[in-house]
């Protein structure tokens, strides 16, 4: 398959030979280009190639190298594999034209990669930080950046355990706490950057019906019932109508990227969990295919199995708890969610008996998976997906789907159209909705997705209902692939060679991206041979389908831009990281 | 009734009373209904407001313990769970919902990252544990806490409410409880409790240096002197 795929990547050094070569470099692969040229060939990908879908924006630092580069994911919305563009710049005067305006999906990524690796994108309209703060000294992930709470550059420290003792690090910081001011810092008389830059970046509008209106501003969160968590948005409002609206998130950064390049490769696995932490079944798949596709191992063939039933149980796991959440937003506080939680504990029972732990499974492992099923599980989700779920799932379709209220608030309500929904790199079921049948499990297959006869499913009304159908649809689609998977579930070994704490990994790069149930989740990990990434990037779905939620939101009412939020179906551990 | 008889309450009740009237104190009827109808803050912060949301729906219920109504204010709360990492760039939110919160309030670290960091104590975001910043009442350890444990985390905070006492409530004191600074967001957090001590770390470090700057001075003049010498030999 991947051989097929690699033919049709058009060939770039010959239509600009004088810009772009090769990376030839030993496990990577890709075209780095010319920074000055990166437009005209990204324009040439777009436009001629048909590269419409800017999948994946991030950096990565080599200092040994004293440079920068940003690496782009691109693919083609009809399906196939990866174009890699690199662009390398220097470390002390970083400058990247930005690719906003050919791609709008790049808004928040290339902030983020501006505010964490330093990377200046140039033509960006709002570069500002997005997961640190504005005044926050330096930019974390660079190499020779040093956390307060800095040990050492990789682990396993050895300052953990010199001679038996255990050695706690707050009492080397002098504040006893992880704070780091710089040299002569005056706290006393620094005052905090307002929010007026962020303010500053909404357009305002010129008044409705020719009158004169007066605009204000309305902060939601980060501590509100409706935003799912941490996240705040910034709507500029006309009455009850949104002229324009900022998405501010970094109130959960949990520097995962930064502590993931000090852990060894395996240390990151229960990281992942953490990640979106509704599914962190989904998180592990990815991250043991990106490794995997490092070290080059395929898993045995009864994990495979074991891997996808697990992951298409999160799936149904996690389109039921959105549908739940949407109809909280939608104003039915609670009583849906009652009834989805009641599945979900059903679902979390079989993973506390898999991996020991409810929500955070650390099942999965560089080659299979930690254990095998335990005695009597496996008919326990049998019954689930042959009798239960089935059940439950058109129970929700007959409550809900055609309530009143619910159409009446969701239908033609934040629509996203197939065009922009691509130009802003939406993935997952908010794409599926608006008309793109993108489902990586078929468009670029991953494990053994293409031994299942699954429909991928699409809706053309790009609103709320349709988001919501999608859903259900897709967990109806998981059930179909679980009985399969269940059927055919061989026995034998569960993991490919011996269990092992430290791999080494060969030096290279890779990107491993699978379908998970909230859109693509890609891993982008570097690797220079040692036992610990050298780069280690997570491409959330939620964070980037979050830059379509400004363009849903516009002209609709206030009280709709939850509801839009709910149907995004966002979760903010993986959004800030 | 025997005068041997401990729930006796010593007083001659009437027998048309008997088995109608219950003599307690008042703090233990006070501190009984107050136990039984904390209301928690709808306030998640990470993987444990999952975990949260999971312990009000219907199989574990916390409602069985008087706790279902969660309110999105801190004004009509009477927990705040903490439930998740606390990160600087959240902390000055948390410390102002908890000044809002009407007094008796009470404090309940959910998780490891609450209590103290947790996996991701290192980070450079990351305060390691609330307590940093509110009087934590109970710590509830697991990453995330199961629902039982968070059960438990609650009926151990009923236990100490049901231990205090009218008279000696800091909330009944005639002095009113001062609000805990709000952190500031700089080149790192402020914790504006901490001046004195920034301040101070700025002048070891300025001492340090002009030291190392001195010792390395005096290191090139005694270096240098007997290359000078040999020179003008």
């Amino acid at each position: 398959m991947s051989e097929r795929l690699d033919q049709s990547i058009p060939d770039l050094v010959t239509r600009f030979p004088e810009w772009v070569r090769l990376d030839e470099r030993a496990g990577y692969a890709g075209f780095v280009v010319a920074a000055d040229h990166l437009i005209t060939v990204a324009w040439a990908l777009r436009d001629e190639f048909g590269y419409d879908y800017l999948s994946s924006i991030t950096a990565v630092d080599y200092l040994p190298e004293d440079c920068l580069e940003v690496v782009y994911h691109l693919y083609r919305s009809i399906g196939g594999g990866a174009l890699v563009l690199k662009v390398r710049t220097g470390r002390a005067q970083s400058r990247v034209p930005s690719l906003v305006h050919l791609y709008p999906g790049a808004e928040l990524q290339e902030r983020e990669v501006w505010d964490l690796l330093g990377v200046h994108f140039s033509g960006h309209p709002d570069l500002r930080r997005i997961l640190t703060w504005e005044g926050f000294a330096g930019h974390p992930l660079r190499k020779d950046w040093r956390e307060p709470f800095f040990e050492e550059e990789v682990k396993p420290y050895k300052s953990r355990w010199p001679e038996g003792q255990p050695r706690r690090i707050e009492d080397q910081n002098p504040y006893q706490n992880n704070l780091a001011y710089p040299a002569g810092f005056d706290a006393e008389s620094w005052t905090p950057d307002g929010d007026e830059a962020l303010y500053s970046t909404l357009t305002r509008g010129t008044g409705q019906n020719g009158l004169r209106t007066d605009q204000m501003i309305v902060n939601l969160g980060p501590q509100h019932p409706s935003t799912h968590g941490v996240f705040r948005i910034v709507a500029l409002l006309d009455g009850e109508t949104v002229v324009d609206l900022k998405p501010v998130m970094g109130y959960l950064h949990r520097n995962h990227e930064k502590i993931g390049e000090r852990n060894t490769f395996l240390q990151n696995m229960p990281f992942t969990d953490r990640l979106d932490y509704i599914n962190s079944m989904s998180n592990n798949f990815g991250y043991a295919l990106t490794v995997e596709r490092l070290l080059g191992i395929r898993p045995t063939e009864r994990a495979e199995y074991l891997r996808v039933i697990m992951a298409e149980l999160t799936r149904v796991l996690n389109h039921l708890f959105a549908v739940g959440f949407l109809l909280n937003d939608l104003g039915a506080f609670f009583t849906p969610m009652i009834y989805v939680i009641e599945e979900r504990e059903l679902i979390l029972d079989i993973f506390e008996a898999v991996s020991g732990s409810r929500m955070m499974c650390n099942y999965f492992r560089f080659g299979g998976v930690s254990r095998d099923l335990p005695a009597g599980i496996e008919q326990k989700i049998r019954d689930l997906v042959f009798d239960r779920l089935p059940r439950k799932i058109e129970e929700l379709d007959a409550y809900l789907t055609g309530n009143e209220i619910v159409r009446a608030r969701c239908e033609g309500v934040g629509v996203l159209t197939a065009a922009q929904a691509v130009a802003l790199s939406t993935s997952g079921p908010v794409l599926r909705a608006s008309g793109i049948p993108y489902d990586i499990r078929r468009a670029d297959p991953y494990s053994i997705y293409d031994r299942f006869d699954f429909d991928v499913c699409v809706r053309y009304h790009g609103d709320i209902y349709d988001r919501y159908l999608i859903r259900l649809e897709e967990a109806r689609q998981s059930l179909r692939i679980l009985a399969q998977a269940l059927k055919d579930l061989p026995e034998g070994p569960i993991l490919a060679g011996k269990p092992q704490h430290t791999v080494r990994v060969p030096a290279g790069e890779a990107y491993g991206r699978v379908e998970g149930p909230k859109g693509e989740l890609g891993y982008y990990v570097v690797s220079n041979g040692k036992a610990n990434p050298w780069r280690y990037h997570v491409r959330a779905p939620s964070f980037i389908n979050l830059t379509a939620l400004a363009e849903m939101s516009r002209g609709g009412k206030i009280a709709d831009v939850v509801t839009i939020l709910g149907s995004i179906d966002i979760v903010l551990g993986e959004i800030d990281r | 009734m025997t005068q041997s008889d401990p729930s006796s309450p010593r007083y001659d009740i009437p027998p048309e009373l008997q088995g109608q009237v219950a003599v307690t104190t008042l703090d233990r009827i006070y501190n009984w209904s107050r136990s039984n109808s904390i209301w928690p803050m709808m306030f998640g912060l990470a993987c444990c407001a999952i975990e949260m949301i999971a312990t009000a729906a219907s199989r574990y219920d916390f409602s069985r313990f008087g706790m279902e109504v969660m309110r999105a204010s801190p004004r009509q709360a009477d927990v705040m769970i903490v439930s998740g990492t606390v990160t600087k760039k959240m902390v000055p939110q948390i410390v102002r919902l908890y000044n809002q919160m009407s007094e008796p309030k009470y404090v309940l670290a959910m998780g490891a990252c609450a209590s103290g960091g947790g996996p991701f104590k290192e980070g450079y975001t990351v305060v390691p544990g609330v307590d940093r910043f509110l009087p934590v009442d109970v710590y509830i350890p697991g990453c995330p806490p199961t629902p039982q444990a968070l059960l438990h985390g609650l009926i151990t905070l009923q236990r100490k409410m049901q231990q205090e006492s009218l008279k000696t409530s800091p909330w009944y004191r005639e002095k009113t409880s001062t609000p805990i600074p709000v952190p500031i967001l700089g080149p790192d957090l402020i914790d504006p409790r901490q001046y004195d001590l920034i301040r101070r770390q700025n002048e070891l470090a300025a001492q340090a240096e002009a030291e190392a700057a001195a010792a390395a001075a005096a290191a090139e003049a005694a270096g240098g002197m007997p290359a000078e010498e040999e020179s003008h030999e």
